[in-house]
This record gives structure tokens, sequence and C-alpha cells, in this order.
């Protein structure tokens, strides 16, 4: 690659770079589980790695880690290429997915151990100390003596957090750290570990495959395809621009209706749909006319009305559903087939509520859809 | 097929109940219960010869456990970060080691060290200084610690991989992610999850290699251990003091047996 070239990745708004992935491939056998990666990492930043499993987002996660040394390109933490430095070097602490908790510890014991390592060796006071701060800033005052299999899973999760951050890293990796939670556990930890994220000022590096986990939390997210990042943004980045269609259905719902393009001028594209129906929409990025694209037009964006114009689309309603501030129509056009539309509640108190059957023309403003790469 | 088993398990216990009772006996005849006495205890363990085979027999069974519980975790930690065909290799010989028939380790071992003791003595009594009686290389206590330690060794290898195995890779990547050297981590992380296997895995050989008679009679050479004593007074006739023997022999067995299997329980339990 050319070193002058403009990377997304590498773009990190002047920030000290804390770490770093240039050109970094993993291969285990045949299978490419990390393909070309180039990301830099802002000091203090929340990033996420975001995609389904097998897309090499765990696999990132531990090269970082020193679980695996990269096939190919550097791994860089603080400037320094850490390609075979083993894990124990590394001042890097990660949070496992089953929390990997020692079982024969206690809590405080668990809490310590990374202090405990350090050469020369610290005080016994200064560790109880450093271990009395952690368990207080996770809210697990006076459970020092505890065993492990006597805490229930939020409060494991917890202290594997504890574990890690005690130490101070300079990253903090956190591999689908919520997964084994359930939901009402799970957005209470989002907010925490924000929090906590904010309080120290510590690097984070989420892996999940939860969208909603990694928007809601994340500074910037880097989605991943097939040992590929597709495409690196603030969460409104991926959301207003998604490079193609797979990151606009990783990130938020939306519908897609797949068609060519007729025309383009300065970013305005006119896409012939499937039914011959003409469309235009905002081009994201660069597309040809006769290229087959994608439209995608988020459900908040369509508008629902028994009284439209010619350009609009014939759609039959076939379900609701109240959400209180909003309603979900699903509704299904003839030839373009079926797809959402979440009506607001004002839109609501104007016109409607539609009824199941109810014959209706769905639309939305120019600029509402967006004309993605067919990928 | 209930009734069935019953008598299978009849089979297998009446004879083992049956000289644990006599061992009772107040009289001097092994067919004839004549009222209850522990006379014959007293007589067993007044006995010196009985005592003498009894310490070999608990010196030989504690080494050899001793060595194979670490030689055997050594061996089983090793084989954990063994993968592919090589360690299908290794398990099979693991296992073919535990099934071999103790007659055939026996004479295997017999004529390995003979070959192995003509082969040394020579070269050491040519070393030796002139005047003084160079020692010989013989058949005894160091050979029965050897082959006993050898074939205990296999069972210690299987108890612990199986705790190895059972054990979530993840807690020694994060013992390493958290500092720890390859050392450290072993030390702190992997030794105390894997050692109520490894106590079990003492346990076990030391039960085998005290109750062991078949190998023992191959190479103790000069040393009488229990079991080849009982062996060699059986040949005057069975008396009441063989089965207060044979009864305590096959307490200590069981105390030792029950005793692993409470560990490797515990040690289940807290794995998760």
């Amino acid at each position: 690659m050319d070193k002058g070239e403009y990377t997304p990745g590498r773009d990190t708004g002047g920030k000290k770079i804390i770490a770093e992935l240039r050109g970094v491939s993993k291969r285990f056998g045949a299978v490419l589980a990390a393909d070309d990666l180039n990301l830099a990492i802002a000091e203090g930043e929340f990033l996420s790695f975001l995609g389904p499993s097998g897309c090499g987002k765990t696999t990132a996660l531990r090269m970082l880690a020193g679980f695996e040394a990269p096939t190919e390109g550097e791994v860089l933490i603080d400037g320094e290429v850490v390609n075979t430095l083993d894990a124990h070097l590394r001042p890097v602490n990660m949070v496992f997915q089953q929390y990997a908790l020692f079982p024969h510890l206690t809590v405080a014991q668990n809490i310590g151990y990374g202090l405990k390592q350090r050469r020369p060796r610290l005080p016994k006071t200064e560790i109880a100390e450093k271990v009395a701060n952690a368990l207080e800033l996770v809210q697990l005052q006076g459970f020092e003596d505890r065993r492990i299999w006597e805490m229930s899973g939020g409060q494991q999760q917890r202290v594997a957090l504890a574990r890690a951050v005690v130490n101070e890293p300079k990253l903090l990796l956190l591999d689908e750290p919520l997964a084994a939670l359930d939901r009402k556990l799970r957005k209470e930890m989002q907010i925490e570990l924000q929090n906590i994220q904010r309080r120290l000022g510590i690097t984070f590096i989420l892996v999940t495959h939860d969208q909603e986990e990694a928007l809601s939390m994340s500074d910037r997210v880097c989605i991943m395809r097939a040992g590929k990042i597709e495409q690196i943004g603030s969460p409104q980045d991926l959301y207003d621009r998604p490079r193609n269609r797979y990151v606009a259905g990783f990130v938020g719902s939306t519908n897609f209706f797949d068609g060519k393009v007729a025309g383009v001028s300065a970013q305005v594209a006119t896409v012939t749909l499937s039914n011959g129906q003409d469309v235009t929409g905002e081009a994201v990025h660069d597309v040809r006319p006769g290229q087959d694209v994608t439209v995608s037009v988020r459900p908040e964006q369509i508008r629902l009305s028994a009284t439209a114009g010619e350009d609009s689309l014939q759609v039959t309603v076939l379900n609701r559903i109240f959400l209180g501030e909003h309603t979900e129509y699903l509704v299904r056009h003839d030839s373009l087939g079926e797809f959402l539309v979440l009506a607001p509640r004002i839109a609501e108190l104007n016109e409607g509520p539609f009824n199941t059957g109810d014959v209706l023309r769905a639309f939305w403003d120019p600029g509402a859809a967006l004309v993605l790469e067919n990928t | 097929m209930r009734l069935y088993s019953i008598f299978v398990y009849l089979f297998l216990y009446i004879p083992i109940g049956v000289i644990a009772i006599f061992s009772f006996n107040a009289g001097r005849h092994a067919s004839q219960l004549q009222g209850f006495s522990t006379q014959w205890y007293g007589k067993a363990l007044n006995n010196p010869f009985v005592m003498d085979a009894l310490q070999t027999s608990l010196t030989v069974a504690f080494f050899s456990a001793l060595f194979a519980s670490l030689f055997g975790t050594m061996a089983a930690v090793a084989l954990q970060g063994i993968k592919g065909p090589l360690r299908t290799v290794f398990d099979g010989l693991i296992y073919i080691a535990v099934m071999i028939p103790g007659i055939v380790i026996g004479i295997a071992t017999l004529i390995g060290l003979v070959t192995l003791f003509d082969l040394i003595n020579p070269a050491i009594a040519a070393v030796w200084p002139e005047g003084v009686t160079a020692p010989k290389l013989s058949m005894g206590m160091g050979s029965l610690i050897a082959a006993h330690t050898m074939f205990t060794m296999a069972l210690v290898v299987i108890i612990v991989r199986a705790r190895l195995a059972g054990m979530d890779r993840s807690l020694t990547e994060a013992s390493s992610d958290l500092y720890a050297t390859p050392m450290a981590t072993f030390r702190q992380v992997t030794l105390p999850l894997i050692l109520p296997g490894v106590l079990a895995g003492f346990l076990l050989s030391f039960t085998f290699s005290f109750d062991d008679f078949i190998i023992a009679f191959f190479v103790a050479g000069s040393e009488t251990t229990l079991p080849i004593y009982v062996f060699s007074s059986i040949r005057r006739g069975v008396t009441p003091e063989i089965n207060a023997i044979g009864t305590l022999v096959l307490a200590a067995s069981l105390i030792m047996l029950v005793t692993a299997q409470i560990l490797l329980r515990r040690g289940e339990k807290r794995k998760t």
C-alpha cells in the first residue's frame, strides 16, 4: 500500500495513537481470519469491533492482547512493534467472554492477581488499597473474601472488569463482555462501562456482535466482514453514510430496494427500481450509470398517507405494532415486496392510525434515500 | 436381570467377606469359626517378619507414588501442549501401559534390569579405585520402586490429563494477560487447579504399589513386601493371621481409594 494513501482507519483526529494495526493479516491453516487490517486507535477512545461471528473481530483483539501473532503486518502498542511480544509483557488487559476468573482464589485475590506479578514487588498495603479502590469502582465493596462461585453472573462480570482496570493498562480489551448477561443487566452494564471508561480515561476496545451495544457505547465503530474492515467511523457516520449495503444492514434497521443507476449528478443518483419506478437518492460513494445498486431507506424516514402523488408507492398495510412513541407498520408493495415503516406519534395524530388491509401511498424525502454499492 | 446382578456381586464379594470374617476367628483353623476374637490382629502386628515386610511395602509404595505423581504430572502437562497425530500416539501408549498385564511388566522389567546391571556393574568396577570393593547394582528396593513408578505413572497421567482437559484454557490466558510468566502461571493457576487430580493419582499409585504382588515378585530380589510375605506364608497353610493381614490391607486400600474419589469429586465441583 502507498504510504501517503489516506486510510480512514488511520485518522485519529490528531490525538495520540496508542495502538495501531498496520497491514495485519492472520492465517489459521487455510483460513484467513484477518485480512490486511489497518487501524489506528487514539488514546482514551472507546472503539468497537462489530461483526457476525467468524468475521475476525476476536482475532484482531487476540493479536492486540498477545495471544496470537500476526502472519503478516505489524501490531504496535504505544509506538512499539509488539508482534511477537508475549501477552504477559504487554501493558494490556482483557475482560474475557466467560470472565475466566480464577476459581481457587477469592474476589480480592483475583483482582490483585495482576498487581502481585509486578517486579519489583508492590507492598502488600498498596495492593490491598488498589484492590479496595477497584472494588469500589465496580460497586462490590465488602465482597473481598467471597469465592467466585458464590457470585452472580453480573457480579462476576464486575470482578472481571475490576481485575483488568486495577492494573491501569494502556488498552483494555473486552471480548463480548456482556453476552452472558440478561437484557436488563446488559443495559445497566453498558452505562456503567461507559462511565468507568470516562472516569479512568483508559482506551477501551470492545468486540461485539450486538450492534446496539457497539453504537450506544463507542466513539468509533469498526465494522468487519470475512476478516476485512468494511468501514470505520462514529456511530452517526455509519448510520448516515454507510459505505455499502452490508454496513447499512448492520447499523440500525433499514429497507433495501434493488435497482439500476439511471443517472448521476452531483452525488445524487437516479435509480430505476425493479418495478420500473425511478427514485432519487444520495450516492454516498461513487456509482456509475448502469451499475446494480441498493437503495436504502430507514423505516423512520418513510411516511404513509392515503393521499399522495403519483411518484409514491402504493402499498397495503400487513401489520401494525404500537410501540408508544412510534408505530411500526409492515407494508407490502406488489412488486417491491414487504418493508417496514416507523411512524412517529405526531404523524399518527395527523393522519391515521391505519389498519391492516388499508391501501395507502408510501413516500420519502429525496434526501432520505441512500444509493449504496450492492455488496 | 436384577437377580443376576445380585449373584454377580455376591460371587465377587463373598470370598472377600469370608476372609474378613475369619480374621476375627477365635480358633486357629481357617475353615472353622470358633467365636469372636481380635487376637490374630495382635499376633500379626507383633510378628517381626510381618512388620518388616510392611515397612518395605510402605517405603516402596510411598516413593513410587511420589515419583509417579511427579513424573506423571510433568508428562500430562507436557502432553497438553502437543497436538495432532503425535498426541494420539502418546495417548494410545499411555492407555496401553495401563492395560499391559502385570506379569509382562514383571518379566520385561526383570530382563531389562538384569541386562542393564550386567552392562553397568563391570563399568563401575573398572573405574572404581583399586583395593576398595566396588558397589554392585542388584535387584532390591531400588528396582522395586523403579518398576512400580513405571506402571503407576500411566495412571497419574490419565487422571491429571482429565483434570487439565476440563480446565478452561482462558484461565491460563487470563493469567498470562495479567503479567504472570509461564512459570508463575503454572505455579499459581494450573497447579492449584490440578492438585486434587495429582493427589488422587498419588493415592491410587500408592494403593496399586502397596497391593502389587506379581511385579514385585519378579524384581524384589532379596526384599520381601507384604504381598510376597503373605504368598510365601500361605504355602505353609492359611492361618487367621494371614486373614487379618489381608483384611488390614483391604481396609487401608479402600480408605485410600475412597479418599482419591472424594478428592476428584471435590475438584470437579470447584472447577466451575
